[in-house]
């Protein structure tokens, strides 16, 4: 099971591996793009009670752009490899199990948002946001790559063309990376709103982030959320993998 | 090798395989014939595990599926009809990737990788991608990935598709030397003269039905070993005779330009379903 998983990874790091500078060279726009619109430009003139708005959206963007990341390092090639380059019948016909290829893809996404992040953190530290770099931080970090690799697994398995997996982006991510208290706390929205984004996975994963990057913590609550919502689509996902062949 | 008895396959509003008997020896080069839908992709795809029975047992080499589904994987060598390679990766990874998927020990994966790579003349290409590859070589190297971890059944579906007839001879030729090393294969084809060939029996498959079941020169004896051909003006017309005297004294009743010739596979075919197999 662990060699298989291995294996699993092993390919997509190799491809990765041949692009990696590439890789983190283009990993830096977007990151730039949030801390230059929002910390620079927008957050001179936003109080939020105590330190800067860029300390405050800090790890909000650490949480969107890890979401994004590994949801769309697995998501994209997984989706063309079932549909399109029917790549994915050399695992289905390989002697290894349906949970070792779910967990080797997920671990390979995770990796690529991890990458994509110590990007962002080095240059979050370079616009000269202050926020702590702690043991909870880096678990909620990868609980919420893990997250999205896992839901991009579900989403490749279930959508059946590019276009779809676009709109899955378009419909679902993209309203979620704005909403997910990643730029403003949802305390000040109305209940109703609230109450939706508050069961979303990425609101709590910015929280947590924001709190642990503070030094205080994390809520157990976010924790238990991101565990279920983690477990939750890896099932799913495994699931599909062997319901594929119906 | 293989036995596969009272087989079904439903899809939602069709009956792609229709209670198939089938059973194929060790050693053996089967073919499956059939024209476009017949059934023949589905049959290798539940065979190789891609696609879930309806109803029907299936044993290969002694294993039940999809009981032993795991043991089986490990026996059996696929090569699919779509160019199904990572072109993310170089040839030799692609093997690579093959091996380690199917637990070969690192030693020995490389040094089979080595030795297929010349098998199939790919070694002086093997640290490029393959999307770089003509259809030619990727299909040879895909069946050197079918080959690495020495399977006992290898499934080829439509090995030849599309390929320049060079090109498909020197599969043929590559077919042909497996099946004397004692592999098993069973493959699927369009090409009438590809199983005529490779092929020591072959099944043709009709809408999901098996309809014919022999040796080609046996079910061309069935038809009749000659055949005159004539045309009307609209279409070819022809008719079976067992002997060419019989055959001779047929055609000159007729007024049209005819020929008399012996029969072959193709006629079975077209004879038996009733329609010009197209690629």
């Amino acid at each position: 099971m662990l060699t298989d998983i291995w294996t699993v990874f092993w390919r997509d790091w190799i491809v990765l591996k041949r692009r990696l500078s590439r890789y983190i060279l283009s990993r830096m726009i977007s990151p730039m793009l949030y801390l230059v619109a929002f910390g620079w430009g927008l957050g001179r003139s936003i109080q939020t009670g105590q330190g800067s708005y860029l300390d405050f959206i800090v790890p909000g963007i650490v949480a969107l752009n890890s979401m994004t990341i590994s949801f769309n390092a697995v998501g994209t090639p997984l989706n063309m490899s079932r549909v399109y380059h029917k790549t994915l019948e050399e695992y289905l016909i390989a002697p290894i199990s349906a949970a070792a290829f779910v967990l080797g893809k997920i671990f390979s996404g995770m990796l690529r948002g991890l990458i994509s992040s110590a990007v962002l953190i080095i240059m979050a530290y370079a616009f000269g946001a202050k926020f702590s770099l702690n043991a909870w931080f880096m678990a909620i970090l990868l609980l919420n790559c893990g997250i999205f690799a896992a839901l991009a697994v579900v989403a490749a398995m279930s959508l059946d063309s590019h276009e779809d997996m676009g709109n899955f982006n378009t419909y679902v991510l993209l309203p979620m990376s704005f909403l997910c208290a990643t730029f403003f706390t949802p305390k000040q929205l109305p209940e109703l709103a609230r109450w939706l984004i508050e069961i979303l996975p990425l609101t709590h994963a910015s929280q947590a982030l924001r709190s642990s990057a503070a030094g205080a913590g994390v809520a157990p609550v976010s924790l238990a959320v991101m565990a279920l919502y983690f477990i939750a689509f890896v099932a799913v996902g495994i699931w599909q993998v062997k319901r594929v062949r119906d | 090798m293989i036995t596969i008895h009272g087989l079904v396959k439903q899809f939602a509003d069709r009956t792609a395989i229709d209670h198939l008997d089938l059973r194929i020896d060790k050693g053996e080069t089967f073919g499956l014939l059939g024209p476009n839908g017949a059934g023949k992709t589905t049959t290798i795809r539940i065979l190789t595990m891609l696609t879930k029975a309806t109803a029907g047992q299936i044993n290969i080499a002694g294993f039940d599926l999809p009981a032993d589904e795991q043991q089986i994987k490990a026996i059996i060598g696929v090569v699919p009809q779509f160019f199904n390679l990572d072109s993310d990766l170089t040839a030799r990874e692609n093997l690579d990737l093959h091996g380690r998927l199917h637990h070969i020990p690192s030693d020995e994966r490389n040094r089979r990788i080595t030795e297929l790579l010349q098998y199939v003349e790919l070694s002086d290409r093997e640290h490029d991608r393959v999307n770089t590859f003509s259809g030619g070589m990727k299909r040879r190297l895909m069946i050197a990935r079918a080959l690495l971890h020495r399977p006992q059944v290898l499934f080829l579906d439509e090995p030849t598709v599309g390929l320049d007839p060079q090109v498909r001879r020197r599969l043929w030729d590559l077919i042909r030397r497996l099946n004397e090393e004692g592999l098993t294969v069973l493959l699927t084809t369009h090409y009438i003269e590809e199983a005529e060939s490779l092929c020591k029996r072959v099944a043709i498959l009709d809408k999901g039905r098996l309809i014919a079941l022999n040796s080609p020169a046996a079910l061309c004896q069935g038809l009749g070993e000659f055949v005159v051909e004539w045309s009307d003006g609209e279409a070819t017309n022809s008719r079976f005779f067992s002997d060419r005297a019989a055959a001779a004294q047929f055609a000159a009743t007729l007024t049209a330009t005819t020929t008399i010739r012996l029969s072959n596979l193709e006629d079975v075919f077209v004879e038996l379903t009733g329609r010009k197999v197209v690629g």
